[in-house]
């Protein structure tokens, strides 16, 4: 069954196939960086931005 | 066995561990560090069900937590919320080196914008100016001259957290376009990196081009020495090549990122971390270990970790 989630900036379908929850993709028509919230149930949410005490 | 990957995002590196993990048929777990919710005085018994924890969080302050309370609870967490700690400070790190022997560029500290204005001077530009914590090469500053100290320093003054107040200066050290990145797994310098760059950043997240750096005993040596020096595990150290003084370790990462290091080392990092951690958890566990076939790290057989977690 197709995991297709819509992007919440341009509700663009996304496929989350073979993805995992945590995931970073972009949406292929507004370029928004996008958080794989679920897969199951398909859902992406906005990610969020890097934090100062981001890193390595 | 069980693993569990602590994880704020699922990068690159954290899908390759996956990977690995299948590959060995390791249960595992993937827990994002965002939902956890603990009740200090009150264990939760789903950690126990893992022979160690794999602490990825893109978070330090986050991930560093998380390691303090799971420590806590006599969980193991890889890195260890203390060197994790020491790692994530950079003067932590330089005084865990210059209390071992290790050569690093020379570092002045101090708390007030005047003050590290005297330092800088007496000991000439250029100079670097870094925030004790902080990574990927973000808000590093090279001045050269007085006026640009005077603006940085202002800046941070100004504009940073209090963790900005604390003005770390490192030497400005003239390094050939490149530094390195060297790979330690345990005991082991497991490969290491060129970094190059026309910037004087050299950070791969700022753009710096990756080769193959070969793992001299001298490297494998200093690097050996570093980690030891912030308490060991997992770790990626920074150096510099210095004309005179040879290598000098930059920085120590705990939460090291991978992914531009595999293909010109050809060497399976993933693959090491997790020998690595399922060998120190067999030790844990009171196993018998063998010794391992290079370097002498203790490891335990493929085939038993297989036996058990086939369920």
């Amino acid at each position: 069954m197709a995991q297709i989630a819509q992007c919440p900036e341009c509700e663009a379908e996304l496929n989350l196939q073979g993805l995992l929850v945590g995931e970073i993709l972009y949406c292929s028509d507004c370029n928004a960086e996008l958080e794989v919230l679920n897969v199951e149930q398909p859902e992406v949410a906005l990610a969020p931005q890097v934090e100062e005490d981001w890193g390595e | 066995m069980r693993i569990a990957i602590l994880a704020s995002r699922v990068r690159v590196e954290e899908k390759l561990l996956v990977e690995a993990l299948q590959k060995r048929d390791v249960e595992f777990e993937i827990i994002d560090d965002g939902q956890l919710l603990f009740n200090l005085a009150q264990p939760d018994e789903r950690w126990r069900g893992y022979d160690a924890v794999l602490s990825r969080s893109v978070s330090q302050s986050r991930g560093l937590a998380v390691s303090y309370v799971l420590e806590h609870w006599g969980i193991p967490v890889y890195n260890s919320a203390q060197v994790t700690a020491t790692c994530n400070d950079k003067m932590l790190t330089t005084l865990a080196l210059l209390r071992a022997g290790v050569p690093v560029p020379a570092t002045l500290l101090a708390f007030e914008q005047q003050t590290a204005l005297e330092g800088i001077e007496q000991s000439g530009y250029p100079a670097v100016l870094k925030p004790v914590t902080g990574s990927w090469g973000r808000l590093l500053a090279r001045v050269n001259d007085r006026d640009a100290a005077e603006a940085v320093l202002e800046h941070q003054e100004t504009l940073g957290g209090y963790q900005h107040h604390i003005h770390y200066i490192q030497e400005y050290v003239a390094k050939p376009q490149r530094d390195i990145r060297a790979f330690v797994v345990g005991e082991r310098t497991i490969c290491a990196i060129y970094r190059s760059s026309t910037h004087w950043v050299t950070n791969t997240a700022r753009g710096a081009v990756t080769s193959n750096c070969p793992v001299t005993p001298e490297l494998s040596d200093i690097c050996v020495r570093a980690a030891r020096a912030v308490g060991g595990g997992i770790l990626a150290i920074d150096l510099f090549e210095d004309e005179q003084r040879g290598l000098l370790v930059n920085e120590i990462n705990a939460t090291m990122e991978f992914r531009n290091s595999i293909a010109p080392t050809g060497v399976d990092i993933p693959q090491e971390i997790l020998e690595y951690i399922c060998s120190q958890a067999r030790v844990a566990a009171g196993e018998t270990p063998y010794t391992d076939r290079t370097n002498g790290l203790v490891a335990v057989s493929d085939s038993s970790i297989r036996a058990e977690v086939a369920r």
